[in-house]
């Protein structure tokens, strides 16, 4: 039943990623005003880059190609700072799920490629201030939008289709460009559903899972009962069984045992 | 009675007996005999889990509010200032970060449940694996069984009690699997939860009655007569030398069993408080509070009820259907048919074993090592076999995860070892027992066989502590 649900709520999540993304695909092929804009340095740079890096999936313009990779027109420099921050581009193969791993290109790099990208028009990478939110109202907004597939420690799970990743290294800068994005299933959230201050919130909130304060002891994973069950039976009832053997038979009335014959009786 | 001043334990039953004239049966439990093994150690380590269950249940039982009522949090726990929570959950944080000792207690409550259904259930294997529930046991047997259900139900209240979003998830669980009961399944579930769930006020303080007072009662009661018909039956007892169908041995239980018993809670107790103090369980202002509409990915019920959730992951999408509704549905599968598999198997064994197993109908106070019954053994295993399977599906999500698996294809792996495990298990706990008989090794300390030796005539002769060794084991 749990799972039933869970399986909705993922497809309704998946079905609503769908369908932001056909829309802002449909709107990012429509040219952009900003694209005629003349090239600065830095954009020659990252132009050089994304025909050698990005090209073969994402056009020589980035205009996207069928069947491998969407167009970049539109998406912005919050797009290219999120998936290039987060090691996602270059993906290995164009069906993979785009995960995190370390960035491929070196900051200076990843500056030019996004000034590319930017450079077809779209958002700018948001400004997150933590310290502006509220802890207690990023713990609800997180429970509500986020802990379905997150998990509410975010420390991520599985969804139907696709991988969840922990919150354990997203910056919250990360984290205002992955709401406003909607990566992979990821819905997307635009200011009308989270409003700059809620992700202020939320970003704050996943700091704080980050460096959870262990109160009550050595936090075993933070993802419940699993872990709590595994302590349980291999180090309590472990322990428990070697006290029993300990104290169990102190005496001893096992006869004598003769060696074992050699080869067998 | 004869007993000088210096007879300190003569005294105290002296003392007794001329006030309540019970020297009789003071002196039958002095000299009652427990036999020397491990692992009659097992019952006793739930038996005092169980002691500290009820101590530190005691202590949160004063300052938990049952009752689901919304409220504005504000107390010690930062992270949750000004949301709104239940009661019963503002009461859990309170408990944690207000009461002096109260996370601890806590701690330790919970770390003695997983422990209690843990022992139990180990318990039960020895039971199993060594035919000690056969006649004259089987009575105690079922009493020990129904100890396990009501084991589960108790810890599965608790963890229900405080509100947080594991809870809640689980009750919304609890309550499909009540609903799915065909016929009844509707009346049932509302008659109980007193209204629908979610949005019953009334069901949290029944929760909480039958969690602190109903289910301990009726525990602690069974507890009570399960240790009085053991006594009154004896201890049954491992063969070996001097060990007959007619007799114990082993310590009497003073001086001697009774100071080892006491060291074994001290142990208990002690290693409960160490892991109450030191790691964290059930950190529910980390889960938040309970809404409706709010849930959490791979949410996981505590490990004993693990072997359900992956019953109703596993289960296919079936549902039966006549007249126009929904007459059995899914979540009956797995929440209730399967579950009462397991325990009618578990009600029937003695029967089944009589009857189909063992084929014997006789009294048997020596137990059996499971290599002397390799059918009984690979059976029992087979079936613990597929529970651990379900088990082990009902945490595939996050196991798969740890690995990066898809989880579509973990439940088709999962039916699969469903079909397939026990058959193996079966088939090789036979062929493992079989072969430890014909060896006569411990699997642990090796052999402990007797020396035969070939005489002229071509028989066997063996020396007269062997022969009777070998009269006492079967
Ligand atoms: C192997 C093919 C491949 C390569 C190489 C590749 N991408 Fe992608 N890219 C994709 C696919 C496929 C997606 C869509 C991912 C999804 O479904 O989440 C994508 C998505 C993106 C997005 C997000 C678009 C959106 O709608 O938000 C950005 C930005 C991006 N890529 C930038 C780059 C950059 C910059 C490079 C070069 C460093 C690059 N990609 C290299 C396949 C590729
Ligand atoms: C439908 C499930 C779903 C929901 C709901 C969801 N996410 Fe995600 N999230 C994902 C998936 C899947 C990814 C990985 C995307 C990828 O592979 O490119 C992700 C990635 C992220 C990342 C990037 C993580 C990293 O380390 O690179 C952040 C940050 C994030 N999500 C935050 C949020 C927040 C905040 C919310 C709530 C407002 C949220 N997510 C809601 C599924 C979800």
């Amino acid at each position: 039943m749990r799972r039933r649900l869970m399986m909705m709520v993922a497809l309704g999540c998946g079905a609503l990623a769908l369908t932001d993304f056909a829309a802002h695909w449909d709107a990012s092929a429509t040219p952009s005003p900003t694209s005629t804009a003349a090239p600065s340095g830095l954009v020659a740079q990252g132009h050089a880059l994304f025909d050698s890096s990005c090209a073969s999936c994402h056009g020589l313009s980035a205009q996207g190609i069928s069947g491998r990779a969407p167009s970049l027109h539109g998406v912005g420099a919050l797009a290219a700072d999120f998936y290039l921050q987060t090691g996602r581009m270059p993906l290995p193969n164009p069906k993979a799920q785009p995960l995190r791993t370390s960035p491929a290109f070196s900051p200076s790099k990843i500056k030019a490629l996004v000034a590319y990208v930017g450079s077809f028009g779209g958002p700018d990478i948001p400004t997150v201030q933590p310290s502006r939110g509220s802890l207690a109202e990023g713990q609800r907004l997180f429970g509500l939008d986020c802990a379905g597939c997150h998990t509410i420690q975010g420390q991520g799970g599985i969804v139907t289709g696709a991988i969840v990743p922990a919150l354990n290294q997203a910056t919250p800068r990360q984290v205002g460009e992955a709401v406003r994005i909607g990566p992979y299933v990821m819905p997307r959230f635009g200011e009308g559903e989270l409003t700059g201050t809620e992700v202020n919130s939320l970003a704050r909130y996943i700091q704080s899972i980050q460096h959870p304060d262990n109160l009550g002891g050595w936090g075993i994973g933070r993802i419940g009962p699993i872990p709590e069950g595994m302590v349980a039976w291999l180090l309590a009832a472990a322990a428990l069984l070697l006290i029993a053997r300990l104290l169990g038979e102190r005496t001893s009335e096992q006869p004598e045992r003769p060696p074992r014959p050699g080869g067998g009786a | 009675m004869n007993h000088t001043a210096k007879d300190r334990p003569g005294d105290a039953v002296a003392f007794v007996d001329e006030r309540l004239g019970a020297a009789r049966g003071m002196r039958w439990l002095m000299d009652y005999v427990f036999p020397d093994h491990w692992s009659f150690l097992l019952g006793e380590i739930a038996l005092y889990s169980f002691v500290v269950l009820v101590l530190t249940g005691t202590f949160l039982a004063l300052f938990f509010d049952p009752d689901t009522t919304q409220t504005v949090y504000h107390g010690s726990y930062h992270a949750l200032q000004g949301q709104s929570v239940s009661n019963a959950y503002a009461s859990t944080l309170h408990i944690s970060f207000d009461v002096s000792g109260g996370l601890l207690a806590r701690q330790v409550h919970h770390w003695a449940a997983l422990v209690f259904v843990a022992a139990i259930t180990l318990h039960l294997l020895r039971i199993v694996f060594t035919g000690a529930f056969r006649k004259p046991r089987d009575i105690n047997y079922f009493i020990g069984v129904t100890l396990l259900a009501l084991a589960i139900l108790e810890g599965f209240a608790g963890y229900s009690l405080p509100d947080d979003l594991l809870s809640g998830m689980g009750l919304a669980i609890a309550w499909a699997v009540a609903m799915s009961l065909p016929l009844i399944g509707g009346p049932f579930a509302t008659a109980l939860w007193g209204g629908r769930f979610p949005g019953s006020t009334a069901f949290e303080s029944r929760l909480f009655i039958a969690h602190v007072f109903l289910l301990p009662a009726i525990i602690g009661g069974l507890i009570a007569v399960h240790l009085a018909i053991i006594m009154r039956q004896r201890h049954s007892q491992f063969p070996g030398p001097g060990r007959r169908e007619d007799n114990v041995v082993g310590t009497p239980m003073w001086p001697g069993y009774a100071l080892r018993s006491l060291g074994l809670f001290a142990a208990v107790a002690a290693l409960l408080v160490l892991m109450g103090g030191l790691i964290q369980i059930n950190p529910v202002w980390l889960w938040g509070p309970y809404h409706p509409y709010i849930g959490t990915n791979g949410a996981q019920p505590d490990w004993y009820l693990g072997w359900l959730i992956g019953a109703l992951r596993l289960m296919p999408n079936l549902e039966i259907h006549a007249f126009g509704h929904t007459f059995v549905p899914n979540p009956f599968f797995g929440g209730v048919l399967f579950p009462g598999i397991v325990f009618g198997l578990l009600y029937a064994l003695p029967w089944l074993d009589r009857r189909f197993i063992s084929r014997d109908y006789r009294r048997h106070d020596l137990l059996e090592r499971p290599r002397d019954n390799p059918r009984r053994s690979a059976l029992a295993a087979a079936l613990l076999s597929a529970v651990a399977v379900v088990f082990a599906a009902g945490s595939a999500d996050r196991l798969f995860f740890q690995f990066g698996f898809g989880y579509e294809g973990a439940v088709w792996f999962f039916r699969g070892a469903f079909l397939v495990v026990p058959v193996i298990t079966y088939l090789v706990t036979k062929r493992v027992c079989a072969g430890l008989a014909r060896e006569q090794a411990h699997p642990l300390r090796g052999w402990s066989g007797h020396v035969v030796i070939r005489n002229r005539s071509g028989g066997f002769d063996a020396d007269a502590e062997a022969i009777e060794l070998d009269t006492a084991e079967r």
